[in-house]
């Protein structure tokens, strides 16, 4: 288990003191995929590394297992981090060595011997699909690729902690879905705790079990990702979670009023067709105006936002029956939401 | 035709003749052992020192104490502007020190290491401060000492370039050899300065020329094609 308690740090440069962290508490159990997500300049990768103590925190404190990280001598500090490692955006591979010899290096820095250490080295190639690249070097890799042998690399001295600096925001989104697929096996299979720090919501959305938002140095919204998404609460988080619809209802202008945003957490996608029924059912032929739901085992989840045409009547039976079906949850994107008596977040299920 | 007459006349061809066919070769080997003694030396020193200048830097992953660090380049800084002619003086006393006379070949190798390692040590912090930040934090991250960072990460990292370094390294002190004439060390800088400048043989000096023409692009070569061979980085 890992607490963040009372964290801040700030930096001081020529023009002043920067505040990069304030008061950060977060506190990431074991088996978790923990997200922590924040537009550029938020803070998250200062966050990160002070987790491994890269960044000596200006205040507070990280416990690993109760352990304070910053109270370690400079000798306990560096066994730590063969106990919480690290992947990169840019990979951070030695380009002057070959994908074997990459991988043994934490082991080289913990003294195992030579053979034993090429032995542990091959088996965590073929863990990460790269059985037949021990002998390549780098530069002959994709960037999928080298991220995989670095994920090995990570793995090498059996972490507790895996941190994730922006790991796949370099790489193309079918490659992202393949590390992240390696990760959440890792985090699966070797039980080791994952820590993600990412500016895309796809990526929490698609690994993490709970999740942080961050905003200027602060966490402004914390929770399962579940809850977070169907019901964001802080600004920046809405902004993170309907990227695309700000706009979009600026331009709506006098059909403010007549939008309702439907948010699928897990419903059936294929056994009713929702709108073609409503359409039928109640006359009401909805508009959709932007949608971001994506399909996972057959369930639906994401936010699609509706405009509903007519009147308040129109909205209030559209709602109605919205709400009535299953794992959705309606949303009255209006002013008519408190005349209509109903709190902006609508009913659940 | 002056000119001609007066350096490069029938007689003083014919002696250069004899100066090339007895005592070039032995000139040439002259110039090589002090040229890689002295480079060797320079390594041996400036190697560590520049080390020393990358990771004791404020922002460095050992940061030495700033007083220490400003010593150590102003001390790089004097030597580096002295010139070598009026370096090989001063240290006399010293080269006398070190090895029981200050002329001849040794008298010249002590000198040069002394010219070549401050030179050395920047070449060697220029090839480090190339490496890429982020392999640092790497091998920090990956809780690597001091010690382990620079001889895991940081010097095989940048071998390529410490071999052009080197190969710079080389190049320049073949050339400081040439004024091992002044205390009496061989090579084919004597040579052309006693026989040639000195006897207004200018035939002499050419050839002296030559072969040292010939044995920077030979060095230079043989560097470039050692550093390109060991880059991983490039694809073939």
């Amino acid at each position: 288990m890992i607490e963040i308690s009372n964290l801040s740090k700030s930096f001081v440069t020529a023009s002043g003191t920067v505040d990069a962290l304030r008061n950060i508490n977060l506190t990431i159990h074991d088996g978790d995929i923990y997200g922590i997500i924040g537009m550029s300049g938020a803070g998250k990768s200062t966050l990160v590394r002070c987790i491994n103590m890269l960044e000596r925190p200006t205040e507070g404190n990280v416990r690993l297992d109760g352990v304070d990280l910053g109270s370690l001598s400079k000798k306990k500090m560096q066994e730590m981090r063969h106990h919480v490692t690290m992947i990169f955006q840019s990979f951070n591979l030695l380009m002057q060595r070959n994908c074997l010899q990459n991988i043994m290096l934490p082991l080289k820095l913990t003294h195992m011997p030579k053979d034993q250490a090429v032995k542990r080295a091959t088996e965590l190639l073929a863990t990460v699909g790269m059985a037949d690249k021990a002998k390549a070097y780098p530069a002959q890799l994709s960037g999928g690729q080298q991220q995989r042998i670095a994920i090995a690399r990570a793995l090498a001295t059996d972490p507790k902690v895996l941190l994730c600096d922006e790991a796949t925001s370099a790489l193309d989104p079918k490659t992202t879905h393949d590390i992240l697929t390696l990760i959440r096996e890792i985090n699966q299979k070797l039980g080791i705790t994952v820590i993600v720090i990412t500016h895309q919501m796809s990526v929490v959305q698609e690994i993490c079990n709970r999740v942080a938002i961050l905003e200027n140095g602060t966490v402004v919204e914390e929770g399962d990702v579940s809850e977070v998404f169907s019901n964001p609460k802080a600004r920046a988080t809405k902004r993170l979670v309907y990227p695309d619809m700000s706009a979009g209802i600026e331009t709506l202008g006098t059909e403010h009023n007549q939008m309702v945003r439907l948010v699928f957490q897990g419903a059936e996608a294929a056994t009713k067709p929702l709108l073609a029924s409503m359409a039928m059912e109640c006359r009401i032929a909805a508009n959709i105006l932007s949608a971001t739901t994506r399909t996972l085992d057959g369930k639906v989840y994401g936010t699609m936002l509706l405009n509903i045409p007519g009147g308040p009547e129109e909205l209030a039976r559209a709602v109605q029956y919205l709400s009535g079906t299953g794992n959705v949850r309606v949303q009255v994107e209006s002013e008519y939401a408190q005349q209509m008596g109903q709190t902006p977040t609508g009913e659940e299920e | 035709m002056d000119y001609f007459a007066r350096y490069f006349s029938e007689k003083k061809i014919a002696d250069a003749m004899v100066l090339i066919r007895e005592d070039f070769f032995q000139a040439t080997l002259s110039t090589l052992y002090i040229t890689l003694m002295s480079t060797l030396f320079a390594i041996l020193i400036g190697l560590p020192l520049g080390i020393i200048l990358v990771t004791g830097d404020a922002k460095g992953i050992r940061p030495l104490p700033r007083w220490l660090m400003s010593i150590l380049n102003w001390i790089i800084n004097l030597l580096r502007s002295a010139p070598f002619i009026i370096l090989i003086v001063l240290l006399m006393p010293f080269t006398r020190m070190m090895l029981g006379s200050a002329v001849g070949d040794g008298g010249v190798i002590v000198p040069l290491v002394i010219a070549a390692f401050p030179f050395v040590a920047r070449l060697v912090e220029g090839s480090l401060r190339e490496l890429n930040p982020n392999i640092i934090e790497m091998a920090q991250s990956s809780g690597a000492n001091t010690w382990q960072t620079v001889f895991h990460v940081m010097l095989p990292e940048s071998v390529p370039s410490l071999i052009t370094s080197f190969t710079t390294a080389i190049t320049t002190i073949l050339g400081y050899t040439a004024m091992s004439g002044a205390v009496g060390g061989g090579g084919l800088g004597n040579l052309a300065i006693a026989q040639g400048q000195q006897r207004s043989n200018h035939a002499v000096l050419l050839a002296a020329l030559v072969i040292l023409v010939i044995l920077v692009q030979i060095i230079q070569t043989f560097g470039t094609w050692l550093a390109r061979k060991s880059d991983k980085r490039l694809k073939n």
